[in-house]
């Protein structure tokens, strides 16, 4: 059985609190751990990630919902954090969006407390979790 | 086409990329490499006794000549025992290549013996790792690896390496091109005019060194810029010899055991010259109150380094040499005579307190003796504790890369290992390694290395058979509890040291202590010498834990005159 976890707080309220990151990356593997790793050793939240090769499969995409606010110190914190992923060798860029940016937006419906647009999907597409 | 098994391709690499030297143990796993090891011509291996002796043994190769050090280790405990050396290179940035064995890649996740996922427990400590998984990959990685440790702001790369990838046999065209460090990045010359306007405009200039000038070879420039303006310079730890420490502008180290005027200096000073520094607690103390009053030049080849603990006004990501190169000829020659007699008034009012600089049986009388008796080619390595910072003190370092301590990670145990290390990359050298018992006893089992290679190490061994630091910290915070920082028995280091085969001897038992000590030095290879410390030696001055630098405790002349 698998069941999301989910934030107390709505959806809504905590995505205004946060930042969007693109980070194109090299294809290797551990490259995703890499990334969480360096993010959980200097104490900085990431709410969501998401990863999937690109073109041939040489490079990936992963993008980050990370937890932010542009007016404190949060900001300064996450300047240095994406100074450290750009050290991180496969990591080959590294774009800041808004927390509207849609890949997360879309994605909610499949982190519904009630599912149910999830289950609608899943049967369409012949998988199910219960 | 060459034909060739990975352990083959590994070992042959290595020779094309200069190694002559590889510190490690075999195992189970990195059979191959050793058999592949065993024969080439060129490259000699030293047989550690403990993986972590051989991380530390490439370190103090790496840590004296500035290029990276190779160390081998098998899977498991061979590939866990290393991290602790791993760890000290990242903070100290230190290029260390390390080649662990894994078990075959069928086996991979299936917990079999020795099996340990050393590509993730690196992944936090190490600047890159590789988990290779054929042997013609080893072609990119192993350059690779040489080309990311040694570049920009060095650091330890892990490749491991599964047992049936070194047998794999494989055929190539050609070998590739040994690996060279990146060109550095360029910087804006805008940044270092404004730079130069901001040094020549100042009052109260200071230059904060650190190791950064060290593995930048920018000892020199660094001189040539604080004598051409007037500039006090003081070093962080890792930066100890950037400058001579009796140049006339030199204000030695900073920070939690810094001499009082030092720490004073640099609460006046208008402008902060910040070069291959990255604002360590232990330099900065707290923060919010490190050189209140200054603005901040930065140079560091790291740009993460910037703004990540305090905002520079300037900041220039770049070779601290290459930079000082382009801001020399910008800065104007400045007497600054006002500054600099405000700086020797400070000086002579709270300088470093050196009591009992004669005496043998004393710390600093100890040091200060034992570099009377060495010279500038002399290499001085510590383990970590209260003999660590006396040495730091007060050694009169002439030079970059005539010190090797463990900065960073604070690693005791890394001091007879990293002395290993140096002897064997300049053995024509005399090594010098400053320990205490208890960081001694963390890698004792090195005392067989160092024999069986006669290096020509030096093992100075202040013993309090307690740990100081700790012990000084809970006689000063604690209330004078102390509590498991005092050993309830005693080792007889000097039977320890002649059970190894090493000459011992025992300052306290000689007639002529300086003699003693003078003929140890000067008998080539290694040996230890004995030399009983008092538990209640501190290391003053000293800022609390936290606190701002200017609120030091301890080593001033009043309470000094008074005893």
């Amino acid at each position: 059985m698998l069941t999301p976890v989910f934030e107390s707080q709505p959806l809504i309220q905590f995505r205004s609190r946060s930042t969007v990151l693109e980070l194109t990356v090299n294809n290797q593997p551990g490259v995703m751990i890499r990334v969480c790793s360096l993010f959980s050793r200097r104490a900085f939240n990431v709410e969501g990630i998401l990863c999937m090769p690109i073109d041939s499969g040489g490079e990936s995409r992963i993008w980050l919902l990370v937890n932010q606010d542009r007016q404190d110190r949060e900001d300064q914190r996450l300047e240095q954090m994406i100074k450290q992923l750009l050290k991180l060798e496969d990591v080959l860029d590294v774009q800041r969006h808004n927390a509207d940016h849609k890949v997360f937006v879309q994605l909610e419906q499949f982190f519904r407390p009630d599912r149910q647009e999830t289950h609608l999907l899943d049967d369409k597409q012949g998988l199910r979790f219960v | 086409m060459i034909k060739r098994t990975g352990a083959q391709i590994i070992i042959h690499l290595l020779e094309r990329q200069g190694v002559r030297t590889i510190a490690g143990i075999p195992g189970g796993a990195n059979l191959p490499l050793y058999d592949a090891l065993s024969q080439s011509d060129t490259i000699r291996h030293v047989l550690a006794r403990h993986e972590q002796g051989a991380g530390f043994i490439a370190q103090g190769m790496a840590r004296v000549s500035g290029r990276p050090a190779v160390c081998f280790a098998s899977s498991g405990p061979g590939a866990t025992n290393l991290l602790t050396a791993v760890a000290d290179a990242k903070l100290d940035s230190i290029p260390l290549i390390c080649i662990t064995g894994q078990v075959p890649v069928a086996m991979i996740g299936t917990d079999a013996f020795q099996e340990i996922d050393a590509y993730g427990l690196s992944i936090p400590i190490t600047k890159h790792n590789f988990a290779v998984r054929s042997a013609a990959e080893l072609l990119v990685v192993i350059p690779a690896a040489f080309r990311i440790a040694s570049s920009g702001r060095p650091g330890p790369v892990l490749i491991d390496v599964p047992k049936d990838v070194q047998n794999q046999m494989v055929e190539f065209a050609a070998w590739p091109e040994p690996a060279c460090p990146e060109p550095f990045p360029d910087f804006a010359p805008a940044a270092g005019e404004r730079a130069a306007e901001m040094i020549n405009s100042a009052r109260r200039p200071i230059l904060y060194l650190g190791g950064g000038v060290i593995h930048s070879g920018a000892g020199r420039l660094v001189t040539c810029l604080a004598e051409k303006a007037s500039i006090p310079a003081t070093m962080t730890l890792m930066g100890l010899g950037a400058m001579p420490m009796d140049h006339p502008l030199c204000i030695g180290m900073l920070g939690m055991h810094a001499a009082r005027y030092t720490n004073l200096a640099l609460e006046e000073c208008d402008l902060l010259i910040a070069a291959g520094v990255r604002f360590d607690d232990r330099a900065t103390g707290k923060v919010a109150a490190f050189c209140p009053n200054a603005k901040i030049i930065h140079i560091d080849i790291d740009g993460s380094e910037l703004d990540k603990i305090k905002t520079a006004h300037v900041g220039i990501v770049g070779d601290v040499g290459e930079v000082l190169e382009t801001l020399l000829p910008l800065v104007e020659p400045n007497p600054r005579s006002e500054w600099l007699t405000y700086v020797a008034q400070l000086k002579q009012k709270y300088p470093l307190l050196i009591p009992d600089a004669e005496d043998l049986r004393t710390p600093y009388g100890l040091i200060l003796q034992a570099a009377s008796l060495l010279d500038d080619e002399t290499i001085i390595a510590t383990d970590v504790g209260q003999h660590q910072m006396w040495t730091a003190q007060v050694y009169p370092f002439r030079r970059p890369r005539q010190w090797l301590t463990s900065g960073g990670l604070g690693t005791m145990g890394f001091g007879l290992p990293a002395a290993i290390g140096a002897a064997l990359a300049c053995p024509d050298r005399t090594v010098v390694c400053f320990s205490g018992d208890g960081s001694l006893l963390m890698n004792i089992q090195e005392l067989a290395t160092a024999v069986e290679h006669n290096v020509n190490v030096k093992i100075v061994l202040m013993n309090n058979n307690s740990l100081g630091l700790v012990h000084q910290q809970q006689d000063l915070f604690y209330g004078k509890r102390i509590y498991a920082s005092d050993y309830q028995s005693r080792v007889d280091f000097v039977r320890i040291a002649e059970g190894f085969g090493m000459k011992g001897y025992n300052l306290s038992a000689s007639d002529d202590p300086l003699r003693t000590l003078a003929r140890a030095f000067r008998e080539r290879g290694p040996c230890l010498i004995h030399v009983p410390i008092d538990v209640n030696e501190k290391v003053y001055p000293m800022v609390p834990p936290g606190a701002a630098n200017k609120d030091m405790i301890g080593g001033e002349a009043h309470a000094h005159a008074r005893v």
